[in-house]
């Protein structure tokens, strides 16, 4: 029996997991697949908004605006890349060039700082790369870029390391409430039950809400495909590049990454499969062509992989963060679509806000607030690296050439609080497999650290959960056959 | 700070070569560097046989022929360090290296050979749409999978490409009681020897679909099935066409890509069409000191003229720290591709450089039958070779010799191109 399950162990869950941490409360997180950040999480821009484009007033762009502020602290203590690299909305019609005013305004509205609306001239000397039609731009300084799989994952590690519970390969099937008024949630792993539970289901939040309330809430998974460009591409532009955003969103934006790829995504194609995360030729198509609107010679040549995610986008257009009326003790945390990576610090303290008020909850003595990445020896220079190598030789055996990543990274990604236990979970916390070879040199290496330090067969190794294991089974000649 | 002659990136059959060539010039101190536990590069998990049929005039496996090499090196008493990952090459050719028992450290080189291979072109690279499961390998991953590792990685295989791996891995796979259902090829001709073709699809009734690509990939966490599409002659799928094949791993063997980014951290110079180094007559780069060789300058076809060809940088490279290789005068003879040659390897002689004889290699770009190579000094044919047939997955050559240049003291411009007649 827990005090609060959260559901979802996504960058809300995450989140809210971290904030509730700091308080006298049992939680634990339930998450249906094999690691943290698999959902929305993981497939998303990694775009840290200034906060502009939401409708002043709007939750999105409360929190927004609020997580963007918390960001450099937040990074700073969860130790993880961060850079302003700031925003440009780019508008390449003269006939709506006066909507830039617009996106400024609205901006002010929601209490975004730094802003500015930039002649032709000036937002071609920014980025040179732009389009030639290009008529004005709107300059958002404190937009920024983040890793969206680093702060997913920092923020429930350091969750971890304050007490809260993770349980993975755990789906929610059915949630009742009992006489004693205590929520018993069914899953494929048993039952659990607690006194208060948050939904942060991400695109199953509808489902999970409509377990509990006669109100019924539906969730579109509103699909985006991607493009990642080689690091040879990521100089393209240094800005993040929008188009003027519609109904459908912000648009195709190409950015630099914070590791310093190029990103250039999303489409937005509403679908009804919430795990169907395939992408389309249509839907890449789509992007060349639309990012090719705003930033021109477009290395698209460079791609090294593409991916799409969904969005969990609720019918009201707005985050739905709030106890439900017929189902006291459960509160949603729903339809949170783009900024919602932004705003996960802010959403994270406000349902903790709301559950401290709701259940006078008290601060732990002793919380921590830091944690330390997985060292990243490449900062270091030849002395201090020399030094780290004759302490752990394991960081002087290169695993992945392109991003080279050190065996010691890699074992520090399995050991360390919900460490990795699959070549994916390696790959987002250490980017070993991420580079342009995309893991055909080090996949073999990195099955073999896994098989050490887990103890797993290398038939049991997967790729990212039960299902994806990487080889059947061994050859004829391992198993003593003939051929 | 460590000092050698010759510092050589990359232990396979190119940097082995090399080692060889140098000491036999006559150069003592050479160091090769390896990232891998052993000597041999990629010739390791070969285990095929069809290696060294120039070199040898006898057939090897993979592992056989880097042993010759390796046997000379050991004799040679040729110092090399393995388990040691070069992370950055200076342009004055300083290497920082690494490995768990030396920690990270520098070597001041006379010269660098550079010698580190080439990578397989990921899935993510060819815009494939689809779901991203676990099953999907580039065909070199696979065959490290089943002949290092000793693991199967799945039953009912589909191969995207029919580079020379993939079609050896069509063979290896099928021997393993896999059965492979169908080599997608996207361009209208094999990216791989025609031998392989025979030998590792035909004889085991392997249908090769050129002009064909995979459309879809389903299955979310385990592939489960892909769709192949008949492309036009822009690469673009037609509709209608559609085939699916059920099936448990995908094989990509869509193109090999040099790796050069130390090359790059040093400030050498690409030629874009082979993603190697622009190299002159010595093999050198555009810095003074830093050659290259084997599939890192060029993909090759062959083994055999990976190790003739690093032969011949590792001479240069030890004529250069004996000062024996004259000054270069800044002055070579362009050599031009076109009409069909897509590059040459080098792209420029220096006369007094050269040696009696240098072998010009290059690849076209489509299939040509009952063509010619020509050779042209300037505006005028002297070379006109007939070939039967011509075709991208192979390499062709030829030959300049330098009495024939010392000849034409006032010749600007080699080209080699393909002509009908």
């Amino acid at each position: 029996m827990h005090d609060l399950i959260i559901i979802g162990a996504g960058v809300s869950g995450a989140a809210i997991a971290r904030e509730l941490s700091k308080y006298k409360l049992d939680v634990c997180v339930l998450e249906k697949c094999q690691d943290l950040c698999e959902g929305t999480s993981k497939a998303n821009s990694g775009i840290v908004h200034a906060g502009y484009d939401a409708t002043p007033g709007s939750l999105k762009a409360k929190l927004n605006v609020r997580g963007n502020e918390m960001m450099t602290e937040l990074c700073k203590d969860l130790d993880i890349p961060f850079k302003r690299n700031g925003s440009l909305v780019v508008s390449i019609h003269k006939e709506t060039v006066d909507g830039l005013k617009d996106l400024y305004d609205r901006g002010i509205q929601n209490g975004v700082k730094g802003m500015k609306i930039l002649s032709r001239e000036e937002a071609l000397q920014l980025e040179p790369n732009l389009s030639d039609q290009v008529q004005g731009a709107l300059l958002a300084e404190t937009a920024g870029i983040i890793c969206p799989f680093k702060l997913n994952i920092a923020m429930a590690e350091n969750a971890n390391v304050n007490g809260v519970e993770f349980r993975f390969n755990t789906r929610v099937e059915d949630i009742k409430k009992d006489q004693e008024g205590l929520w018993h949630i069914r899953t494929n792993n048993g039952e659990y039950i607690c006194k208060y539970i948050v939904n942060a289901a991400g695109v199953y939040a509808g489902d999970i809400h409509n377990m509990v309330s006669q109100d019924k809430m539906s969730i579109t998974p509103r699909r985006g495909d991607y493009c990642l460009l080689d690091k040879e591409a990521g100089g393209h532009v240094s800005h993040t590049i929008f188009p003027q955003p519609t109904n459908l969103g912000k648009g195709v934006l190409v950015s630099p990454t914070v590791h310093g790829n190029l990103i250039v995504g999303p489409t937005a194609i509403d679908i009804d499969d919430k795990e169907a995360t395939a992408t389309s030729q249509e839907g890449i198509n789509i992007l060349i062509e639309k990012a090719s609107d705003h930033v021109k010679d477009l290395p698209m040549r460079k791609v090294i992989t593409s991916f799409a995610g969904l969005r969990a986008h609720g019918t009201k257009g707005d985050f739905i963060i709030q106890e439900v009326k017929d189902a006291p003790g459960f509160i949603d945390c729903a339809g949170i679509e783009s900024p919602g990576l932004t705003s996960s610090p802010a959403i994270g303290e406000m349902v903790a806000n709301l559950l401290v008020e709701k259940l006078d909850l008290k601060k732990k003595e002793k919380w921590i607030g830091t944690r330390k990445d997985i060292l990243n020896p490449a900062e270091l220079s030849l002395e201090e690296r020399n030094e780290l190598i004759k302490k752990n030789p394991a960081y002087g055996n290169i695993v992945c050439r392109c991003e080279s990543i050190s065996e010691g990274e890699i074992i520090d990604a399995i050991r360390r609080p919900l460490g990795a236990r699959t070549l994916d979970g390696i790959k987002r916390r250490t980017r070993a497999g991420m580079g342009r070879c995309q893991s055909g040199f080090c996949s073999p290496k990195t099955m073999e650290i896994l098989h050490r330090e887990l103890g797993l067969a290398y038939e049991e190794i997967e790729k990212s959960g039960p299902g994806s294991e990487i080889v059947l089974e061994r050859t004829k000649n391992q198993k003593g056959g003939n051929y | 700070m460590q000092t050698y002659d010759i510092v050589i990136i990359g232990g396979g059959p190119a940097g082995l070569a090399a080692a060889i060539s140098a000491r036999k010039t006559g150069v003592e101190s050479i160091l090769v560097l390896e990232r891998d536990k052993e000597l041999g590069g990629i010739l390791n998990q070969c285990i095929h046989n069809g290696f060294g049929l120039h070199t040898f005039k006898e057939e090897l496996t993979g592992p056989e022929y880097a042993y010759r090499f390796v046997e000379q090196v050991l004799a040679e008493n040729i110092e090399y360090r393995l388990n040691t990952m070069v992370m950055d090459i200076s342009s004055d050719r300083v290497v920082t290296a690494m490995s768990k028992e030396d920690g990270m450290y520098q070597i001041k080189a006379g010269a660098i050979i550079l010698a580190m291979g080439c990578r397989e072109r990921p899935r993510g690279a060819l815009n494939i749409p689809g779901y991203r499961p676990a099953g999907i390998f580039s065909a070199g991953t696979a065959q490290r999978l089943v002949n290092i590792e000793g693991y199967l990685p799945g039953r009912q295989v589909v191969i995207l490409g029919s580079g020379d791996i993939g079609l050896i891995m069509a063979r290896r796979m099928t021997l393993e009681g896999a059965e492979v259902k169908v080599v997608a090829e996207l361009m209208p001709y094999s990216g791989g020897l025609k031998r392989n073709i025979v030998q590792c699809l035909d004889d085991f009734g392997i249908p090769l679909k050129l002009s064909h690509t995979v459309v879809d990939i389903e299955g979310k966490d385990h592939i489960s099935a892909v769709t192949i599409a008949a492309v036009d002659d822009r690469g673009k799928p037609i509709p209608g066409t559609e085939e699916r094949y059920s099936c448990d791993t995908l094989l990509l063997s869509c193109g090999l890509i040099p790796e050069n980014e130390l090359s790059r951290t040093a400030g050498v110079e690409m030629n874009p069409v082979t993603s190697g180094p622009i190299v002159n007559e010595s093999l050198e780069t555009n810095i003074p000191g830093i050659f290259a060789c084997g599939n890192v300058l060029h993909v090759h076809d062959l083994v055999d003229y990976v190790s003739e060809e690093a032969g011949r940088a590792g001479n240069a490279a030890a004529k250069f720290v004996m000062g024996q290789l004259p000054a270069d005068k800044g002055k070579p003879v362009e050599i031009k591709a076109c009409d069909g040659a897509r590059y040459t390897v080098p792209s420029t002689i220096d006369i007094d450089r050269m040696d009696d004889k240098m072998t010009l290699r290059f690849r076209v770009g489509a299939v040509y039958k009952d063509s010619y190579v020509s050779v042209y000094f300037d505006d005028e044919r002297v070379m006109h070779n007939k070939k039967r047939i011509m075709a991208p997955g192979e390499m062709e050559q030829v030959i300049l010799l330098k009495d024939k240049l010392v000849a034409k003291p006032h010749l600007k411009t080699i080209t080699v191109k393909i002509e009908a007649q």
